[in-house]
């Protein structure tokens, strides 16, 4: 195992830090965060990620690693005895979580950003229908892969935990933005009942941002158009 | 074994090129099943009723779905043949890296190139170009992406090599000319039985294209 100083480049309000974040609590690894200025790309994010320059972005022992769910993965390799295991241990769940994380980012989180960049009641309807149905797929992978445990994971937070969770911050600022619940306690009652868990988890509580402050970034980087 | 593994593909895609490359690598047998994503068959759905796309890896019964993900479910599933992921995890990390800077940034504008013409396919060319460039650079001198061992990475890559002759017809460009050092890799790996067995026939490939570029009114 590579030992050597670990730092963070991020951004309190962003989904895919937050999943590094997490995994670095899970693991107990203290590290320097440096937060990212709004609207600014820092010299050193441009150099350890020229590729895509986006966070985030770890450096472990002057390394960059980059992309959230390979940061997730790197961290629980690098200290695979450091705590517990992020990823499952059976190689089917492993492909299992692998395939809906990517799922998350892929077809999810993208339906999710569209409301909010939506032009119009029209656009906005056809989002949110969008978001339902992908959301009523994120609910039966949870049955599935919780197999009656707390978390996608089984007893502890782990890789699909994390990759979906990291939202629930801008799920709630979308759900105020459009004005429509999207995370329905009826509708999908297991992802519901998840979300206020992985919120409490101990890895997770001090690093969700506040619902308010999030809206209120939301406003800078989605601003509606003028009437 | 019989009926343990089982591989749904459609024989011009180079995601399905991928999983067989890895399948081979490991010596792995396995049932092919040619599957045509455009018509949905009913196996198909039921193992990836998600995506309804291919390739899709059955291994007693369940699915895979995704080509990079089943790679690395071979890798960890038959763990005690040829590696195909590095074992250090900040490589490993890298080599994600790399087959997901493939999949998120050739695919498209590759498709453009076949799949339109004029200003869009121009546009195009120009990113592939640029992409395949810095995937030239990731390279650099090594004799393969993983260093010295056939790997992750070079499966990742070379899944799209059927469709280069393609590439260079519709862009009118040339590979060897444009990228040496990438040219020079692809012949290594041609040398593996693996790869050579994996890939589909470079024409095939070309008449396919047209057929899709005639069915999406690009011709």
């Amino acid at each position: 195992m590579v030992t050597g100083d670990v730092k963070l480049i991020g951004s309190w309000a962003s989904v895919f830090v937050m999943r590094a974040r997490i995994a670095l609590n899970l693991k107990s690894i203290s590290y320097e965060f440096l937060q990212e200025t709004y609207g600014t790309k820092s010299e050193l994010l441009l150099k350890s990620n020229p590729v895509h320059k986006k966070m985030p972005v770890l450096i472990h022992a002057d390394k960059p690693v980059c992309e959230s769910n390979i940061i997730v993965q790197y961290i629980d390799e690098a200290w695979s005895s450091y705590g517990p295991s992020i990823l499952p241990s059976q190689p089917y769940d492993r492909a299992i979580a692998r395939f809906w994380a990517a799922y998350v980012d892929d077809k999810w989180f993208i339906a999710l950003r569209s409301i909010l960049t939506a032009r119009g009641e029209e656009e906005k309807k056809a989002a949110i229908a969008e978001v339902e149905e992908r959301t009523d797929h994120l609910e039966k992978a949870f049955i599935d892969c919780s197999n009656g445990k707390p978390f996608f994971n089984g007893d502890h937070i782990g890789y699909l935990d994390i990759a979906l969770g990291s939202f629930l911050g801008w799920w709630r600022v979308v759900e105020l933005d459009a004005n429509h619940i999207l995370l329905d306690e009826t509708k999908t009652p297991s992802l519901f009942k998840w979300a206020e868990r992985f919120c409490n988890d101990p890895a997770v509580k001090p690093l969700m941002p506040e619902t308010t402050k999030l809206a209120e970034f939301a406003r800078k980087l989605f601003p509606k158009p003028q009437a | 074994m019989a009926g343990e593994l089982v591989l749904l593909d459609f024989w011009p895609s180079m995601f399905g090129m991928r999983t067989k490359m890895a399948l081979a690598e490991k010596g792995v047998s396995y049932e092919y099943i040619e599957t045509d994503p455009w018509t949905k068959t009913p196996l198909l759905i039921e193992m990836n009723p998600i995506h309804k796309k291919i390739p899709v890896l059955i291994h007693k019964g369940k699915p895979i779905c995704e080509s990079l993900i089943q790679l690395e479910y071979i890798d960890e599933v038959w763990s005690d043949t040829y590696p195909i992921l590095p074992s250090d995890p900040y490589q490993k990390a890298q080599a994600r890296f790399w087959a997901d800077f493939i999949d998120k940034k050739l695919y498209d504008p590759a498709w453009k190139i076949w799949g339109t013409k004029g200003e869009d396919q121009v546009a195009a060319k120009k990113e592939l170009i640029e992409h395949f460039k810095t995937l030239e650079t990731e390279l650099g001198d090594k004799t393969y992406y993983g260093g010295e061992v056939f790997g992750f990475l070079d499966i990742a890559l070379m899944g799209y090599y059927s469709w280069f002759k393609a590439m260079e017809k519709f862009g009118e460009f040339s590979f060897e000319t444009e990228f040496p050092k990438l040219t020079e890799w692809t012949k290594r790996c041609l040398e593996r039985e693996s790869v050579v067995k994996a890939l589909a026939d470079s024409d095939k490939i070309i008449e396919y294209a047209y057929a899709l570029r005639k069915k999406f009114g690009a011709e």
